[in-house]
């Protein structure tokens, strides 16, 4: 049979065919669908077009900035994981302190798919403008929840009205809105409970009963009105992800590497590094500086360095605009130096809060002058740990700037992981001996390149770094005939060393695809998404993702394919680069640049497959 | 037993023959060593400049780095290792003009390291342009008409900014100076030694004009008296008074909370947190959902 929809209840598949008749677990007929003994015992208020419980559905949470849309969607994802769901969360945002209209989604699915969904099956609006601007995100047999009756297909609850006049402060409305919420997913409330009481246990017993209070108020209105229209339950399932932000992982990682110093000058979206080692600061022992402008702080990081630390600043477009004559000098001195480019839409103040791909080329060729640099592109909140931690070791290694180049989508996002491997990042450390060293040379030339690096004060050898270019000992030199082309010659060494540890791009379904998709960093899971709906489209299609963005590894592009490039950008930069590196062409490209993820549904739209 | 031969190196000096930034580079490795420190405990930071190049000059760690850049460079270093004796060693163009910034804010950090700033007045290894600190109608290299825009007075603005120790010296005055230096290295918290340098090469007037003018603060000058000190920064050019200028009430230095409370080890010598307290940590960062006996509870609703 032609199958109409995909079920689940209780963990258990149901296959409803277009003549409405669905197969249980065991394979038997259940007759018509909705005379099936399940619908009459009340645990499925399905209806026809409606599914039941999701393999993937998306709830969209919109208000005004300080409405509490972020908490809300918060509490809601970590409600949903509670249940044993993998959820995806990503957010956008305008760049202001208060209004605006701004949405947190969260995407539901037994498995992780860490991607985002545009359409909403559920929208919960905060404010009425909410409702009318995310309005058009709602699903054909989707619902609206939101202040007041504007259409079909909606519940409406006066959050703000109730909130102030039966729970006695306004500052409930969020919590009942969540507890409506709560009742149209079918969500257990004892779980919702559990996430209210950690979410305010700082702020006491009082509070938390308070929202609990809330929470249930929601849910019982939105029972009411949920009659005919909310076919979703949320059965608990056993299964337990971990939900970790991109910024959270990307904090840790750091930690995990042996960083210990951190400067950096606000700027989003990168703010959130520094501000989470900030308040972790007893607990993972690394020193934070809010710095004067992007300049000093990545002075100071390469000050930490040489002295010994390991270093790192965390910026946005503009901020490593500012950063990159130290870029250079970090190249120059031989300092390892790890900077996070955490990037938004340019040029200039671009989208302050919204997301791109677009410095690729700016953070590869960034830096006066020709050194060696690392730039590194993460897919995930998981592999932002593997990344950022090789980021480190490498810059270490070899003694250069290395980039961590990412962007708002996948720093703001929070990601459903089943584990992280935390003992496959091992930090590793490349400071010399100082008691095996009789004449100390700062950069004696070697055939890798790679001189040994000792810290001031940390043996009787005297070290030294000098921005001009200078002899083995750090002094400044004019030697044009041997010193300087040796120094040069001994920098450009490493880049050669370096480029035999980078690791080639991610290949799916390579060998059997006619037509392969390539991508970088942060839409892998997008491109994979898409892969998968041209799939079942009957489009066979392959992905190469790379996510070593510089120096681009020793590579063959498989002959005989059609390349297509996606980026989340406006002129193809990756193509660009791989075209200039690999000398291959490009049947076509996708460019996504309204600020916005890259989404499967996007990439297909696009490709029009 | 520390020996001013023990910071001799054999580069050779870039500056010109005879340039006052010798009695500065002398005044500095005898303090140095009549304060018992030992070149490798001492760390020399310093951006571009004639001033700039000093570190070169003398046997010791060193970071000679971007122009303007000396001073953040040299908080990573401090706080990194505070073990080590950071020196700044800067011009009035690179600590005043493309660094300015940075020397505002180290007033309000006041990390634990000493400044010295060379003051000739301008420019000197781009030949002689006007720098912050030429006076209004001088004509130089650029400044065809001579100078339009009134010169910064940083040392006014440190004395404002609560720097807890302001000093002036002059390169002609090699003991005097030794002695500012010492007083500066030793002093905890920031410590700001403006040199006042006479270039003889691109200067307006001869360093006789200099000696005329310069005198030294006696011993009835009061440097805890912020009026007194703004005044003497404030003299006509007649007068350049030398000495300690300006000694504020002692303040924290700069990641003293850190250093209290978290680790007042070296950074280089702390072992990476371990495996076992990052994963204990993500096991509580979202612990709302994780149930302690992992039982499903029962389901409220329909």
């Amino acid at each position: 049979m032609r199958i109409f929809m995909y079920l689940r209840f209780a963990g258990d598949p149901i296959v409803c065919g277009g003549d409405r008749t669905c197969l249980s677990p065991s394979g038997g007929r259940r007759g018509l669908w909705e005379k099936t003994g399940l619908l009459e015992s009340g645990l499925i208020n399905a209806y026809e077009g409606s599914r039941y419980m999701m393999e993937d559905m998306n709830v969209v949470i919109a208000g005004a900035a300080g409405e509490g849309v972020q908490t809300v969607g918060e509490v809601l994802a970590e409600t949903i994981a509670g249940h044993g769901y993998a959820v995806f969360a990503w957010q956008e945002f305008e760049s202001r302190i208060r209004g605006g209209q701004n949405s947190y989604s969260i995407r539901i699915s037994e498995k992780p798919v860490n991607a985002p969904a545009m359409k909403a099956d559920i929208l919960l609006a905060l404010n009425d403008g909410a409702a009318i601007k995310y309005g058009p995100l709602i699903q054909k047999d989707g619902i609206l929840i939101a202040e007041k009756k504007i259409r079909d297909r909606m519940i409406p609850i006066a959050f703000s009205d109730i909130a102030e006049k039966e729970l006695g402060n306004k500052i409930y409305a969020n919590t009942l809105a969540l507890g409506a919420l709560a009742a149209a997913i079918g969500m257990n409330l004892e779980i919702l409970h559990a996430v209210l009481a950690h979410k305010f246990a700082q702020k006491g017993d009082p509070v938390v009963v308070a929202n609990r209070v809330a929470a249930v108020k929601g849910y019982l209105l939105a029972r009411e009105g949920c009659q005919g229209i909310c076919p979703w339950k949320l059965p608990a399932r056993d299964t337990r992800y971990r939900l970790i932000s991109g910024t959270e992982a990307l904090a840790l990682a750091a930690v995990l590497a042996g960083c210990r110093f951190i400067a950096a000058y606000p700027m989003s979206p990168a703010t959130d590094t520094i501000t989470f080692l900030a308040e972790n600061e007893k607990e993972f022992e690394v020193f934070t500086e809010q710095a004067e402008d992007e300049i000093a702080a990545v002075n100071m990081a390469i000050g930490a360095s040489f002295a010994g630390a390991r270093a790192m600043t965390a910026t946005s477009g503009g901020g490593f605009a500012l950063m990159v004559e130290a870029v250079s000098l970090a190249g120059m001195i031989e300092t390892p130096l790890v900077i996070v480019l955490g990037q938004r839409p340019g040029p200039a103040t671009g989208l302050p809060t919204r997301t791109a791909q677009g410095d690729l080329l700016f953070a590869v060729h960034a830096g006066h002058g020709e050194f060696s640099k690392l730039v590194l592109a993460p897919a995930d909140a998981k592999d932002i740990f593997r990344q950022t931690v090789r980021a480190f070791n490498l810059a270490d290694r070899y003694q250069i700037p290395a980039i961590v180049l990412t962007d708002q989508f996948l720093l703001d996002s929070l990601f459903s992981v089943e584990d992280i491997p935390l003992d496959q990042y091992v930090p590793e450390f490349h400071l010399a001996d100082p008691s095996g060293i009789d004449d100390y040379h700062r950069y004696q030339v070697t055939e890798t390149g790679i001189s040994p690096r000792l810290y001031p004060g940390q043996s009787l050898h005297l070290v030294s770094a000098d921005s001009d270019e200078h002899d083995s000992r750090g002094h400044i030199t004019e030697d044009l005939a041997g010193t300087v082309p040796a120094m040069v010659g001994k920098r450009l060494a490493k880049h050669r060393e370096l480029q035999a540890a980078i690791r080639p791009p991610e290949e799916v379904d390579v060998e059997k695809a006619e037509r392969i998709l390539v991508g970088w960093g942060s839409s892998r899971l997008a491109l994979l998404e898409a892969l998968e709906r041209l799939r079942k489209n009957g489009t066979r299609t392959g992905m190469i993702h790379f996510t070593e963005m510089w120096p681009l590894p020793a590579y063959r592009f498989p002959e005989g394919k059609a390349y297509w490039s996606v980026e989340n950008n406006a002129t193809g930069q990756l193509a660009r680069l791989l075209r200039s590196e690999y000398e291959i062409t490009f049947s076509g490209q996708v460019h996504r640049y309204d600020g916005l993820p890259l989404t499967g549904p996007y990439i297909q739209e696009a490709l029009q497959w | 037993m520390v020996k001013i031969d023990d910071y001799k190196n054999d580069v050779p000096a870039q500056w010109c023959p005879g340039c006052p930034n010798f009695g500065i580079l002398n005044a500095l490795k005898t303090a140095l060593t009549a304060l018992k420190k030992r070149p490798h405990e001492c760390c020399l930071v310093s951006g571009i400049g004639q001033a700039a190049k000093l570190p070169h000059y003398l046997k010791c760690n060193f970071f000679n780095g971007l122009h303007g850049r000396a001073l953040p460079a040299a908080l990573g270093i401090h706080v990194a290792n505070p073990r080590l004796t950071t020196i700044v060693v800067t011009g009035d163009g690179d600590c005043y003009g493309e660094g300015g910034n940075h020397f505002l804010h180290a007033l309000r950090r006041n990390p634990d390291i000493t400044v010295v700033v060379h003051n000739n007045g301008f420019y000197a290894l781009t030949k002689g342009q006007a720098s912050p600190t030429t006076r209004v109608g001088e004509k130089r290299s650029l400044q065809i008409h001579g100078v339009e825009i009134v010169p910064l007075n940083m040392p006014a603005i440190a004395i404002v900014h609560d720097c807890t120790f302001v000093a002036r010296g002059f390169a002609g005055d090699g003991d005097h100076l030794k002695s500012l230096l010492m007083k500066a290295i030793g002093h905890p918290g920031l410590s700001v030694v403006e040199v006042i340098q006479p270039c003889i090469t691109w200067g307006t007037h001869p360093v006789s004009w200099y000696r005329e003018r310069v005198y030294t603060l006696g011993g009835d000058y009061d440097p805890t008296d912020r009026k007194a000190a703004l005044e003497k920064t404030m003299e006509a050019e007649e007068r350049i008074a030398t000495g300690i200028l300006f000694l504020a009430a002692s303040r924290k230095p700069f990641a003293d909370c850190f250093r209290k409370e978290i680790t007042d080890q070296t950074f280089a010598k702390l072992k990476p947190v371990s495996t076992e307290k990052i994963a204990g940590f993500l096991s509580s960062l979202r612990k709302g959902y994780i149930r302690e006996d992992n039982s499903h509870s029962p389901r409220v609703g329909p």
